[in-house]
């Protein structure tokens, strides 16, 4: 089996096929790369079809994220919506120890599997595993690429506090909806400098802080886990309107964390192992770079409202490190346990901590960690929920139920607390 | 009555649960229980509440009653008729909290949920994760397996004298552990609380992760209310008295009870006729289950399909009506046993089909006595051939001619009805099998793993708890008009799968028909993995006996697109090939018993202990009135009353690499700086010699635990956070609970995200449990608070970095140590470590040589180091050598061969190791790849597809041995012994 290339050609007439993970986030991305030159698409194509294509063409004991993104590709391009001789598909890679990083190899094997053997895959990747002629990271690009994960970050964060007490339904997602408009607009017309970047946060803070909104106490649960199945809808099924719709308040930590947890990794591994040094420097300015541009975020949020503002990264790994060793660095690794200690610390006591049946790095940084994190922080109520393609939605929710009802219990027990 | 509650307001007060399999309903009158009610409720949720409430209608017709619902089916049905709904482990919480507030844990099984709550110190609630399987359900289950009810299996259990070690994981490996137990004739007394204790070590495992039960535990649930065995199981376990242990009255209502409760604080007021009609009308608007296609779009359809596949015939004739000589095929399967008997024209005289009872031994001897009687003096048979799990037991018994294995038989029989047969599907009672057949040999074996098994005997569990046989089940889903669509994983996460669509309202015939498509699409997914129907094969032959079931053949024929062969007598192949078998090769003369000896032939089984070795295995010792003895349970021959064999001079690897293990266990030097443990489990195996001349040299006396056995397994179980782990991750916890046992002042595994770099792939990385597992242990096994944990990150590959990180982190532990005495510590640990791993490079060429010499064939038995444990590798290597097989380790020759270009990422030094491994096989004539992968390694996925292609692309055979705590060795000597059969034919077939 050949990689096929995705060659400068390819460039003009190919449409580059982007997987939904984070829907905020990944429409800006795939603007930026239409600004690129490139023609790129969101995938939006969910349902029974794309787990069952993953299921044919996948390696059923492979971990449900690499089922699903397979899956939607194949669905996808099966769909008769596209050319296949004229996609290619776009997937990233961290290089990892985990299963993950073999994503794009399982993805190339189904497609020959399937008969698509010709079709060309992208590896986006920042370790330089994998390179294509026809798909240059530049540097602006990946500058775009960084604004555009902080401006999705925002949004699933303000729309997180404001949708649970809106006054008018809908308002939520209309102004969310407004503004990823406003912003891939705004991307389409040329690069964004970093000063307008930070006049927009101000504006959308604001804008979303003057949304009239009741002020009642709702269960607040934050969400982690497997990155994918974290944050996509396709993998947890639809876990934060199920939350939403039993009256909680959802808290996620945002994509940015994870960004400068795979660029801080790069550092420990020269702190430990005495490798890289040369890498490391450079990730050191990187970490520096993100670490800079998420206080400016975090001040945004502060300045201008009265939301709870994302932590900073150093931060978060401060509270982790009685926990773990910072040297766990596979899957989500320690910035799992460090956004549930987040999570307490900022006084999200619920927690559901969602991975894909049999992950490997959850069985120590997420199921392994609830013990001794529960032992610590008595009144904190975690959930670990697994899932795949059998798990079915009943069993996921009556677990996640138990949790709301403990939850509930918890709450009103403080209320008549703040009475007495 | 007893006042139960005391209400903090007076009224009637309804609690309504609805489980898996049962609905219950209380109720609660000023406090007292006026009506209760604890019946099944065969999937009709809403018509079975209904009648228990008009059935409760005296008590609540004309008051104002407020009702609330709780139970995992009871959410859709509270949901669409707006009644209050509280989860039920709350509910329970709630109860017991108001009722016995003195409770320190409580223990709950429903159906098909296991639930824990911890009161003291914080409250804690916990259910069982979705793979861990159903109680109650599964207790059923198992009682249909051994064709008792479940009272019966109750009564059985108290009876015992043994327990044997049953997987606890999930139902479907419990079930792999008890058949084989059954076929070998173990008690019954025995395995039912064998069953029992498998409950509790699963609510152990899975539900306690690291906290004990212990305190004032009260057990809830229906289970725990009628299974007085496995009330005993709980309280020896966990060493309760009976003060300690408590089964209230109302165990198996309390949910509904703690329902009523807060039906009483949070449920508005309502009226009885209200409560009924808002039930009435409570039919699902939005239904989560999606549905497909029928089977059949009407009667027409379904009589020309019956009618395609009943011209695959065999003809018949009457047995009384024939005379000459006769062929006797039997097969004895897991769950069913079979018998053909036939004339020289390879037609019928004779067939029986039945499940065996649990006892497949009397299952034949009555099937003999009723042949004899037929035959009379005018047929003889001339041969009989035996086939299955049961072969050796049933060979030894009746003195049959020959046993052959499985594969064999079908295919045998398979190419009678179609000679160009080029795929095989068997679905039996407990397993898929599928045969890929080239160049008139077996090209390919697949076999379902432990995790999709049970398929047939599912659908008839299921069937039967539904109220329903077997085939009237299947019948009702022959016309099913939107068949639910259940997915295609494992069994038990088709129970929840079930649920749901019972919630939603979907019917019986739906039901059928779903789960027949579900066992399809497990076997064409699952087990064969599939992209097309082309893939299969031009000629499909399907049997076994879960394809008498024409929804199953429906479903894989439209799945298939393609229509396909099932012999009529689908269900007897493997007896039918059996018998053609040894009519092809008949002997001069049968040594199957005389009807004389029929009479009086008696069968005693009893257990015990091998001492034949430091293994003890346990043995069940068969013995016939003929004077026959057979012996199962055994790892090695030795056991089997056979002197030792030659077997001990063929070499074997695994058994080497244990050997030196424990040599180096054995010197342990003195403490001078201290005692310190390492752990022999998940990466040590490869390690140790490092770690050892390391501390060795540092002055400490070094403890190296030794091979693992169920006994340390259990010593660490109750510490495991997920259960969904790998075995040998797990039994990490019982080397940590030996090495504080003996005395370790100081324990060390250190972190090690790279593996050693032997330059043959992109990167050299562990796996996440391997690499991590320490910060686990950590967090989860209190007892290492008590020692020096030791888990610095550090980097192998340089001895420079090595001593530094080492020094870094032991000096914060050890004030006196210096940096260069570890600099010469490190260089003595890595010289043993490469001394290591050149002695068993050198082992290897030297078993490779000695086949070579000898002409034996060699099996490279690859995996992991682990792998080799003998616990993780249940014997398979010992087995391997006692079938002629040469065993060497993929690390002991995997420096013979450059890296093979892969298709994946070549990114973990030990799969590095597999794929060049993989690569000496497909390149040497001599040479057989079987591959171990531990059940729940998600690496294994990835490598599994990979080693296939490498070895199969060149021509080789590919075969997987799936391993867990299960120890199924029977089910492994199959599939050994279907390799040599396959390899036989080639060979034979190259000849030609």
């Amino acid at each position: 089996m050949n990689n096929v290339q995705f060659t400068p050609d390819m460039k003009k007439d190919y449409t580059i096929l982007v997987p939904t993970m984070l829907p905020t986030h990944f429409k800006m991305i795939c603007q930026i790369f239409r600004s690129f030159g490139y023609k790129a698409d969101l995938l939006e194509n969910y349902g029974q079809n794309v787990v069952d294509s993953g299921l044919k063409y996948v390696h059923n004991d492979t971990c449900y994220p690499a089922l699903l993104v397979i899956g939607q590709f194949i669905d996808a391009i099966e769909s008769g919506k596209y050319d296949p001789h004229k996609v290619a598909l776009l997937l990233t890679q961290t290089g990892g120890g985990c299963r993950a990083s073999n994503y794009i190899s399982l993805l190339r094997k189904a497609l020959e599997k399937a008969g698509y053997g010709y079709i060309p895959v992208i590896s986006l990747n920042f370790s330089g595993l994998e390179s294509n002629p026809g798909f240059k990271i530049t540097l602006p690009l990946l500058r775009q690429l960084v604004y555009a994960v902080f401006y999705g970050d925002l949004l699933m964060l303000l729309k997180n506090q404001c949708r649970p007490y809106e006054i008018n339904e809908g308002e939520t997602e209309a102004l969310c909806e407004k503004w990823t408009k406003k912003l891939v607009e705004e991307m389409a017309e040329g690069q964004m400098n970093y000063k307008t970047v930070k006049r927009r946060y101000a504006e959308i803070v604001s804008d979303f802080h003057n949304m009239p909104r009741t002020n009642e106490k709702k269960i607040k649960v934050g969400i982690v886990g497997e990155i994918f199945v974290k944050f996509s809808p396709l993998g947890n099924n639809h876990l934060e309107d199920f939350l939403v719709s039993e009256g909680a308040e959802v808290s996620m930590p945002g994509l940015v964390d994870f960004c400068i947890y795979c660029v801080y990794n790069n550092i420990v591994d020269t702190k430990l192992y005495g490798t890289g040094k040369v890498k490391s420097l450079v990730m050191k300015w990187v970490y520096n770079y993100l670490c800079e541009k998420q206080n400016d975020l975090i001040e945004a949020v502060k300045e201008n409202s009265n939301f709870k503002a994302p932590t900073p990264i150093e931060h978060t790994r401060s509270l982790v490190e009685d926990y773990i060793g910072i040297g766990t660095k596979m899957g989500e690794g320690w910035l799992l346990p460090a956004e549930m200690l987040e999570l307490i610390d900022s006084g999200v006591k619920n927690i559901v901590c969602a991975q894909p049946f049999g992950c490997l790095p959850n069985h120590i940084v997420g199921k392994g960690m609830m013990k001794p994190i529960k032992e610590r922080n008595p009144d904190v109520n975690i959930v670990a929920i697994d899932y795949d393609p059998g798990a079915t939605k009943i069993n996921q929710e009556n677990r996640i139920k138990l949790m709301l009802s403990c939850a509930a219990e918890n709450l009103n027990n403080s209320k008549e607390e703040a009475k007495v | 009555m007893k006042k139960l509650i005391e209400a903090t307001e007076k009224g009637t007060l309804i609690g309504i649960d609805i489980g898996s399999t049962t609905a219950k309903v209380v109720v609660v009158k000023d406090g007292c229980i006026v009506y209760s009610r604890y019946e099944r409720h065969m999937s009709q949720v809403r018509e079975k509440t209904l009648e228990l409430l008009r059935e409760a209608n005296e008590f609540i017709s004309g008051e104002d009653i407020k009702v609330a619902v709780s139970g995992s089916a009871g959410l859709g049905m509270a949901n669409a008729a707006g009644i209050n709904f509280v989860q039920e482990v709350f509910a329970t919480g709630e109860i017991v909290k108001t009722l016995s507030p003195e409770t320190s844990a409580v223990v709950e099984l429903g159906g098909e949920d296991a639930k824990v709550i911890f009161f003291a110190g914080g409250t804690d609630e916990r259910m069982n994760g979705s793979c861990a399987g159903g109680t109650g359900a599964f207790i059923d289950q198992m009682a249909t397996l051994l064709n008792v009810t479940p009272d019966e299996l109750d009564e059985l259990s108290l009876k015992s004298e043994r327990i044997y070690p049953i997987a606890s994981r999930c139902g479907v490996f419990a079930k792999t552990d008890i058949q084989p137990l059954l076929n070998q004739g173990a008690r019954k007394e025995d395995i039912a609380a064998s069953i029992y204790q498998a409950v509790v070590n699963q609510t152990i495992a899975g539900l306690a992760q690291g906290r004990r039960i212990e305190g004032k535990v009260m057990f809830l649930g229906g289970p725990l209310y009628f299974c007085k065995g496995l009330r005993r199981r709980f309280t020896e376990t966990l060493n309760l008295d009976e003060e300690h242990a408590v089964f209230p009255e109302y165990a198996r209502i309390s949910v509904a009870l703690g329902a009523a409760l807060y039906a009483g604080r949070s449920s508005k007021i309502t009226n009885s006729e209200d409560l009924i009609k808002s039930i009435e009308g409570a039919v699902s608007q939005k239904t989560q289950t999606s549905h497909i296609a029928p089977l059949f779009e009407n009667e027409e359809e379904y009589e020309a399909f019956c009618k395609r596949h009943s011209s695959a015939d065999v003809p018949a004739f009457h047995i009384e009506e024939y005379s000459g000589r006769a062929y006797l095929g039997i097969d004895c399967g897991s769950t069913t046993t079979k018998l053909t008997l036939i004339d020289e024209d390879a037609n019928l005289l004779y067939t029986y089909y039945d499940s065996n009872k649990g006892n497949p031994v009397e299952i034949v001897r009555e099937q003999l006595e009723i042949i004899y009687k037929k035959c009379g003096t005018r047929i003889t048979i001339a041969g009989s051939a035996v086939t299955g799990y049961g072969e050796e037991l049933i060979c030894h018994a009746f003195g049959v001619d020959r046993g052959i294995v499985e594969t064999i038989a079908h295919y045998t029989a398979a190419r009678h009805f179609e000679p160009k047969v080029d795929f095989i599907l068997d679905i039996g009672g407990q397993d898929i099998k599928c045969f890929k057949v080239k160049n008139n040999s077996i090209d390919s074996i697949m076999l379902n793993e432990a995790c999709s098994s049970g398929c047939g005997s599912f659908l008839e569990t299921f069937a039967k708890s539904m109220g329903r046989t077997a085939s009237e089940f299947a019948t009702l889903g022959l016309f099913g008009k939107a068949p639910v669509d259940l997915g295609s994983r494992c069994t038990v996460f088709m129970n929840s799968s079930v649920k749901q669509a019972q919630k939603d309202g979907a019917g019986v015939e739906d039901i059928s028909a779903g789960l027949s498509i579900s066992v399809v699409k497990n076997a064409i997914y699952k087990v064969i993995r599939a992209g097309s129907a082309d893939e299969l094969g031009k000629n499909v032959v399907v049997q076994g006996g879960t394809f008498y079931n024409d929804a199953v053949l429906r479903a894989f024929e439209r799945e298939l697109g393609k229509n396909v062969i099932r012999p009529t007598i689908a269900g007897l192949m493997g007896a039918y090939g059996a018998a053609l078998y040894v009519k092809n090769t008949a002997p001069e003369k049968s040594t199957l018993i005389t009807p004389s000896d029929l009479v009086g032939f008696t069968h005693k089984a009893t257990s015990t202990r091998c001492g034949g070795c430091e293994n003890r295995c346990q043995l069940t010792i068969n013995t016939f009135s003929n004077g026959a003895r057979f012996v199962s349970g055994n790892q090695c021959e030795r056991g089997a009353g056979a002197k030792y064999s030659v077997a001990g001079d063929i070499p074997n690897l695994h058994r080497y690499k244990r050997a030196k293990l424990a040599s180096l266990a054995e010197d342990t030097g003195v403490a001078k700086r201290g005692v310190i443990g390492l752990p022999l489990a998940l990466g040590m195996y490869e390690l140790a010699p490092m770690w050892h001349g390391i501390f060795r040299q540092l002055g400490f006396k070094v403890l190296l635990t030794g091979q693992s056995t169920k006994e340390i397994y259990q010593k660490g179980h109750f510490s495991i956070p997920s259960d969904t782990a790998c075995y040998p991750a797990k039994l990490m916890h019982g080397h940590i609970e030996t090495l504080m046992e003996s005395g370790a002042e100081a324990i060390f595994y250190p972190c090690l995200t790279y593996n050693i770099d032997e330059h043959s792939g992109q990167n050299h990385y562990n796996c996440p449990v391997v690499a991590y597992y320490s910060e686990l242990l950590k967090g989860n096994t209190e007892s290492l608070s008590k020692v020096k944990f030791l888990y610095p990150y550090l980097n192998i590959n340089s001895e420079k970095e090595l001593a530094r990180g080492l020094y870094q982190y032991l000096s914060q532990f050890y004030d006196d140590i210096t940096l260069k005495e570890l600099r010469v510590a490190v260089k003595v640990g890595v010289e043993a470590y490469n001394e290591w791993m050149m002695d068993i490079r050198n082992e290897g060429k030297r078993a490779l040589k000695y086949s070579q010499e000898n002409n034996i064939p060699v099996m490279i038995l690859a995996g992991r180091p682990y792998h080799t444990d003998a616990e993780i590798g249940h014997g398979i290597d010992k087995l391997a050598n006692s079938l002629g097989f040469a065993v060497v380790s993929e690390d002991s020759i995997s420096d013979l061969t450059e890296t093979p270009k892969v298709n994946v990422l070549n990114q973990w030094t030990y799969h590095s190791r597999l794929y060049k491994a993989a690569e000496y096989a497909a390149t040497h004539d001599n040479c057989q790849l079987v591959q171990l992968v531990s059940f729940g390694c998600g690496v294994d996925a990835i490598t599994t597809d990979e080693v296939r292609e490498l070895l199969e692309s060149r021509g080789k055979l590919y075969t997987q041995l799936k391993i867990d705590e299960i120890t199924n060795l029977g089910a492994v000597k199959i599939r050994l012994r279907s390799l040599m059969g396959a390899m036989d034919e080639r060979k034979a077939g190259a000849k030609r």
